[in-house]
Formats: C-alpha cells, structure tokens, sequence
C-alpha cells in the first residue's frame, strides 16, 4: 500500500521507546509499584469471584454446626456427610416398589415435572401468543387468570385425585396447573410489546397470520416465553415435593416423608439439599438455552 | 378514461383525520385535497407533528380517514397493499432476519404465489444489488451502519415492484454525506423503475432535487395543504450543478418562504 514499510523490529522499537518514556515519567514517585504479571491479575480476579460464595456456605456450615450442637436432635454437617456419602454409593438400588435408591426418587420426580411441565408448556404457550395477539381473548382470559392464578398449587391435588382416581396423574396434574401461568402470562405481555413498527411491516407486506407468527412474534417473545419457561420450571419443581409428600409413591418428595417417619433426620436434610441443587441446575440449563436462542 | 387514470394515479378527496385519545379528539388533517399523476414524485414538506407521516400512512392504508376518500388507481384504498410499499422512517427490518431475509420475506409475499423459489431468489438478490448491498446480504441489521439499513428498507420497497412507492423521511437519520449519497441513488432508481414516488421530508434541498411538486402543510392541529410548488427542473439532475442554478435557488427559497414566513412555526 505505501512505500514506506514499517517492519516488527520498527514497532517493537517505537513500543520500547513508549515504554522508557513511561517508566521515566513513573520514575521520579517514591515507590513505584512493579506492574503484577497477567497471571497474577488472572488468578486474584478468579479468587475475588470465588471467595465470596465461598464464604457464603462456609457461614452455612457454621451456623448449621451451631444449631446441631444445641440440639441433640438435628445432626451436624459431618454425619450429614458420612450419611450422604453411604447413601450415594447405591443410589440406583430396587428392593421393592416402596424401597429405592435415591436415584429412582430423583428420576420419577424428575418425569412428573417433565411431564406436567411439557404439558403446560404445550397448552400455555400458544395460549399466550393468542391471548397476547387478541383484544377479545386477553379480556376474555383476564377473569379466569386472575381468579385461578393465585390458587395455592397444593388445593389442586384434591380435584386431581378426583379426576383421575390416582395418585401419579394427580401429581403431574397439580405440576401442570401450577407452572401453565408464567408460561402464559409472559408469553402473552411479550406478544403484546411488540413493536408498532414491526406490526405496521406486517401489515404493509400482508403477511398471512402465520408467517406474521413465525416471522415477527415468535422471534420477538422468545426472550419473554424462555422467562416464563424458567419460572415454570421452577415453580415446577418446588410444587413437586410437596405434591409426592402427600401422594406418596416413588419420589423425592415421598422419599423426605418416609424419611421422616422413619426419623431418619440426616436422609432429610440431604434430601433438601438434592432438590436444591437439582432445582438449581435445572434454572442454569433453562438459563442458557435462553441465551442459544435470543437473536442478538 | 385512461387520461384520467394516469392523471390522478393517486388522490386524496376532502381527506379529514381526527384523532380519538384518552385526552380527548384531536384533528390532524383537515381539507386535504391533491392528486397524483403517475410517475411522478412528490415530496410532503412542513413543520414538525404538522401530520406528514399521517397522510402517508392514509395513502399506505395502515390509517382510515375519518371523513374523505383515497384512490390509488381507481380503486378506493381500503388497507395496506403490496402496490403501494413503505419505507419506514426508522427503517423496520425485523432485527433477527438478515438483510436479505428481510427483502424475501417481502419478495415472497407479493410473488411467492406464482413463482418459484429460485426465483424469488434471483428476486431477492436483484434488489440486494441495485441498492449496492452485495458485500452485506447475509448480515443482520445490527451489524450493518444506518446508512446501508435504510438502503435494505429501500431495496425491500423495491422488490415488492410497487406501483407507488411510500417514503418517511427515509434518510432523516443518515449524516449528510451519506444521505446525499443514498438520495443520488434514488433518484437513479427512481429514473429507471419509473414507479411514483411520495416522500415526506424535513429538507428543503431534498425536497428540491428530488421532486416533481413539493406539497407544503400548514402548522396542524387542522393542518391543511398550504401551498404546492411545481418543481420544473429538468432531469436528470446533478447536484453540483443545481448548486449554482438560478432557478433552483429560487425554487428552494420558496420554499423556505414557505416555512420560515408565511408558515413559521409557533415557539413552543
Ligand atoms: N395515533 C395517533 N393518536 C393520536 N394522535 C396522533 C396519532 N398519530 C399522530 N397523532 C398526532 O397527529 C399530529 C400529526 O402527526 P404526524 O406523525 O403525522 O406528524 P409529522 O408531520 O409526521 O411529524 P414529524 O415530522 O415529527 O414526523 C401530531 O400532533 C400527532 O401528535
Ligand atoms: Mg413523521
């Protein structure tokens, strides 16, 4: 391009010649601080952001310590550990329909949710897109939503059992009525923020209402659906524990309750902690597959 | 019959337009009257809220008029059409369809009916092309400057070949090197498609260069036609050149007469 080149060596000159100049302005201050390595930066950012959670369970533990000890009852964080540690060298045994794993608990209350949130997925979803799009229906649904939304999901299990006559597609019904208003409500106020601007496009090239769907509204609310999704999810997986306590059956939550009649303490509090962690993992899964799929 | 057509290609009989708000009514346009011969380009010029983009969106039919009736053809306008294209003030293209995605989409709605997707293709990449976006077809809007959106909203208009082609203030966002740029091409493309054109504008130059007539509103609320200026210039038409022109001046200073004088804008 030019005639004059400018080889590595001249750049390399020039960039020491910079450097000189700024050692020699920082020169004359008493203690100039040497520049730490980019590891060290590294590694302090990476212990700044792991020191404080850290910090957070160790204050978990100890406060856990603190009660176990005032209560000969409750068992500490150590036998909680040992417990755990034999309870998970065989988390996929099967004596009898009553008697499993953990691991059989986690999966059948793992397929309930799956399965009552699939469902509510399949049914909340369009009718948030056609609650979102229609005046008519958004009036229509409101009274319904409003009334039913703030029902504790728990009040549900009743008409489930008798609905269906048994315990599972009772449970499953209950996860279902109670993840369906998330995936609707936003659903539904994302179809309603879309832009005038994009409508008007809709409008000015006549799209037909399907590919007004899949061109313009679907893309848009897909953001607002994957919230609601991960609320569902969440609300999902809550409700599960308490449905199955009362069911019974297999499951997590069924699991805490036998524990308990068995006055096992320990299998309870590590059953806490699975379905935290389960829950958890299963927002951080929801969280980025939103990521995967907003547009920008 | 045909005389008549050609004549008034477009018109706007006793259009009046009111609002109805929570706030209460409000009438934007009052009285307007025009018509629009075919092939022809006309600006809209006035001051700001005077209700431009209103009668634009009266001619796209994403209004009704509240008094008054539209023709575009002969045939009343009822809603929004593929014969009478938009380009949006802020360009509109769907942010998750790359620029040629966003064309074919159009493409494919007013031709998909009878042709082939090869076709719609070749299509899609005509109208890439003649607004020189080649290098940028498969890139998304956010990735593109302003200017070149304004060209994909264009080139969308353009694919639909429409048989009026609707503007808002389609370079009021671009510097003006660039608009200047975007609006020698339109006029190029103008020229060879032969399609009419209505284009709203806040520039007097703009306006100008570009147009057949320039139809100039008075200040709303009621905001009529005040005047409208027959723009003969002969084309095609160079910008440097006009810079100097005599008559040119004069038209543009009407025009600033227009708005400056006998229409000045309240202080607000
Ligand atoms: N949907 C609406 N509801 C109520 N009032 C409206 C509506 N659309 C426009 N108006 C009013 O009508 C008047 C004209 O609006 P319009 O957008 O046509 O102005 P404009 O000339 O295009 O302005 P600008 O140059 O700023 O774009 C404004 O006072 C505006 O407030
Ligand atoms: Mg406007």
């Amino acid at each position: 391009m030019s005639s004059v080149s400018i080889t590595k060596e001249d750049i390399k000159t020039i960039m020491k010649s910079e450097q000189t100049i700024v050692t020699a302005v920082a020169a004359p201050k008493p203690v100039a601080a040497p520049r730490p390595s980019a590891l060290a930066l590294k590694s302090r950012a990476f212990f700044q952001w792991l020191l404080p959670p850290l910090f957070g369970l160790l204050l978990l533990g100890a406060i856990w310590t603190l009660i176990a000890h005032q209560s000969p009852n409750l068992p500490g964080p150590m036998p909680t550990w040992h417990s755990a540690v034999e309870l998970f060298k065989d988390p996929f045994y099967r004596n009898s329909l009553n008697d499993q794993g953990i691991g059989w608990n986690i999966v059948a209350s793992l397929e309930r949710v799956a399965l009552g949130f699939g469902l509510a997925a399949l049914v909340g979803i369009p009718m948030g897109f056609i609650i979102g799009r229609f005046q008519f229906m958004s009036r229509m649904a409101a009274p319904i939503i409003g009334l039913l939304r703030p029902v504790s999901p728990l009040a549900w299990l009743p008409i489930g059992l008798l609905v269906f006559k048994a315990a599972n597609p009772a449970a499953i019904w209950v996860i279902f009525i109670s993840a369906i208003w998330p995936m609707i409500i936003n659903t539904a106020v994302g179809v309603s923020k879309v832009p005038q601007d994009y409508m008007n496009v809709a409008k000015v090239l006549n799209l037909s209402e399907w590919k007004i769907v899949t061109k313009i509204l679907f893309p848009f609310v897909l953001p607002y659906m994957m919230t609601g999704v991960r609320l569902s999810i969440g609300v999902a997986w809550l409700v599960i524990v308490a449905a199955e306590m009362l069911t019974g059956g297999v499951g997590i939550g069924f699991w805490v309750w036998d524990e308990w009649n068995n006055l096992n303490v320990e299998h309870i509090i590590i059953a806490i902690f699975v379905v935290g962690i389960v829950g958890l993992l299963l927002e951080l899964a929801l969280t980025s597959l939103a990521k995967r799929f907003s547009y920008e | 019959m045909e005389k008549i057509a050609q004549e008034k290609y477009v018109q706007l009989e006793n259009v009046n337009m009111t609002f109805y708000t929570k706030k209460g009514t409000f009438e934007a346009l009052k009285n307007i009257n025009f018509s629009i011969r075919e092939g022809e380009f006309i600006s809209i010029i006035g001051h700001s809220g005077c209700g431009k983009s209103t009668v634009l969106n009266l001619i796209a039919g994403l209004l009704h008029p509240t008094e008054g009736n539209l023709f575009c053809a002969g045939r009343e306008i009822s809603g929004p059409g593929p014969e009478r294209a938009v380009v949006f003030q802020n360009h509109s293209l769907l942010p998750w369809l790359t620029c040629s995605e966003n064309v074919y989409l159009a493409v494919e709605r007013v031709f998909g009916a009878d042709e082939g997707k090869a076709n719609l293709q070749q299509r899609t990449k005509a109208a890439i092309d003649l607004v020189g976006l080649a290098h940028a077809a498969d890139k998304r809007p956010n990735e593109i400057s302003g200017g070149m959106k304004q060209r994909v909203g264009i080139a969308r208009a353009l694919a639909m070949e429409p048989k009026v082609l609707l503007l808002d203030e389609p370079f009021g966002a671009l510097d003006a090197l660039t608009r200047a740029h975007l609006q020698d091409e339109l006029m190029g493309i103008m020229a060879k498609s032969g399609c009419t054109a209505v284009m709203v504008t806040h520039d007097v130059d703009e306006a100008v260069l570009l147009s057949d007539r320039i139809v100039m509103m008075t200040n709303g609320p009621a905001a009529t036609i005040g005047d409208i200026l027959d723009v003969d210039l002969a084309r095609p038409r160079k910008r440097l050149e006009l810079a100097e022109d005599r008559h040119y001046n004069h038209l543009r200073s009407e025009v600033l007469k227009f708005l400056y004088e006998r229409h000045a804008r309240k202080a607000a």
